[in-house]
């Protein structure tokens, strides 16, 4: 830790003013002003060295209203992106409707575009799904979210989908696929997601550098009104245990949750799959690309239609 | 010294005078999990806290900040 004795005030690391955030990762600490010059390297750094798009491009932000979503369309903003935000209200009670006027708020004040896509008016709130299918909320919740991000790019015209994965989300899950060997998604894990598909978009994370804590530094720094709460879905989720694994590695090994990720994107990776990803066909039914005959979102819906109309899906009834 | 714990908003009365990393300890909190914010200001784990102080302790890892204090 720079400057930093038992008792002491640490000492910003660039210019020597007291310091209000220490990166134990960074053995260092940053006062306000060298923090958010630091936190838009960092991004920069992710954008420019894994070629996650140009300034010429437009670029659709998804945004939740979380501190990661929020400090990521800020950031993009200040950095002279040509950026429009994509929220879904996902139907999750009194948790989406918090989630969906702070994301307002934030696009109003900031006069940014935002569209939306309202889950509940297109027939499969999370809520009614979960209830209906007992599939796991997380999973539902993916598959329909990764449904309508490609359609809104495609439909809008946005070659790029920028998400708020931090570096925490992304060891968490290399951890768990890690431990599942899960070729398949190991092979897709990455910061940048070049479209296989024409129809798709491009899909980059450009905090993929940035801790958890330091996007949260960064939202409380900048005054963004990000939702405190958690997702009512999320108490027992897998990625939390992993998370948390990670966070006592991390106190006892500072360092530790940046070399698993960035060491598996630098050498690993490349390493184990050297081939190119099998190239997905098209859903027979949405018309987007898919792996399957059926996209994963066509039957979560069929799943759900069938739900509500009392009898067994397709897919069960042949199986 | 009021501390209110985010975001389950508990709250718990304990003694000042200690270092913000103190007080973390004593919660079991690590330090790269929470922010702690004073007067709307955030505090390193050198800042030393007051009895008559209010200190907000926000999570900011999803879900996965817990050591194995019941109280966050």
């Amino acid at each position: 830790m720079s400057a930093t004795r038992p008792g002491h005030k640490p000492k910003c690391k660039r210019c020597r003013n007291p310091a209000v955030v220490q990166l134990h990762s960074h053995h260092t600490a940053f006062c306000r002003d060298c923090f958010l010059l630091y936190f838009q390297r960092q991004v920069q750094r992710a954008i420019d060295g894994e070629r996650m798009f140009s300034r010429e491009e437009p670029v659709l932000v998804a945004v939740s209203g979380g501190k990661d979503s929020l400090a990521l369309w800020d950031v993009l903003q200040l950095l002279g992106y040509r950026t429009t935000g994509l929220h879904l209200n996902l139907g999750i009670g009194a948790y989406s409707v918090l989630s969906r006027t702070k994301t307002e708020a934030f696009a109003r004040e900031r006069g940014l575009p935002l569209l939306q896509v309202d889950f509940g008016a297109e027939g499969h709130a999370i809520a009614d799904v979960v209830g209906l299918t007992r599939r796991p909320a997380c999973s539902a919740c993916g598959t329909a979210k990764r449904h309508h991000f490609d359609r809104i790019a495609m439909e809008h015209g946005f070659p790029v989908v920028a998400t708020g994965h931090n570096l925490d989300d992304e060891a968490a899950r290399l951890l768990g696929n890690v431990l599942r060997w899960d070729m398949n998604y190991l092979a897709r894990q990455s910061p940048v997601l070049a479209p296989s598909h024409e129809k798709f978009a491009r899909k980059v994370k450009p905090l993929f550098r940035l801790s958890e804590y330091e996007t949260a530094v960064y939202a409380f720094l900048r005054r963004i009104d990000y939702v405190i709460e958690e997702c009512p879905n999320a108490a027992g989720a897998s990625q939390l245990l992993y998370k948390d694994v990670l966070q006592r590695l991390e106190a006892e090994m500072p360092g530790t949750k940046q070399n698993f990720v960035l060491e598996f994107y630098r050498r690993a990776r490349s390493q184990l799959f050297a081939g190119n990803l099998e190239a997905p066909t098209t859903c027979s039914r949405c018309g987007l690309p898919s792996h399957r005959p059926v996209c994963r979102f066509c039957s979560l819906l069929d799943e759900v239609a069938a739900k509500r109309q009392g009898v067994r899906p397709l897919a069960q009834t042949s199986s | 010294m009021r501390v209110v714990l985010l975001p389950s908003r508990e709250e718990v009365e304990l003694r000042g005078g200690c270092r913000v990393g103190d007080l973390l300890r004593e919660l079991q909190l690590l330090p790269g999990t929470v922010l702690v914010i004073r007067d709307d200001e955030m505090l390193t784990t050198e800042d030393v806290v007051n009895d008559s102080d209010t200190v907000e302790i926000r999570r900011v890892i999803s879900g996965g900040a817990r050591k194995r204090n019941p109280l966050c």
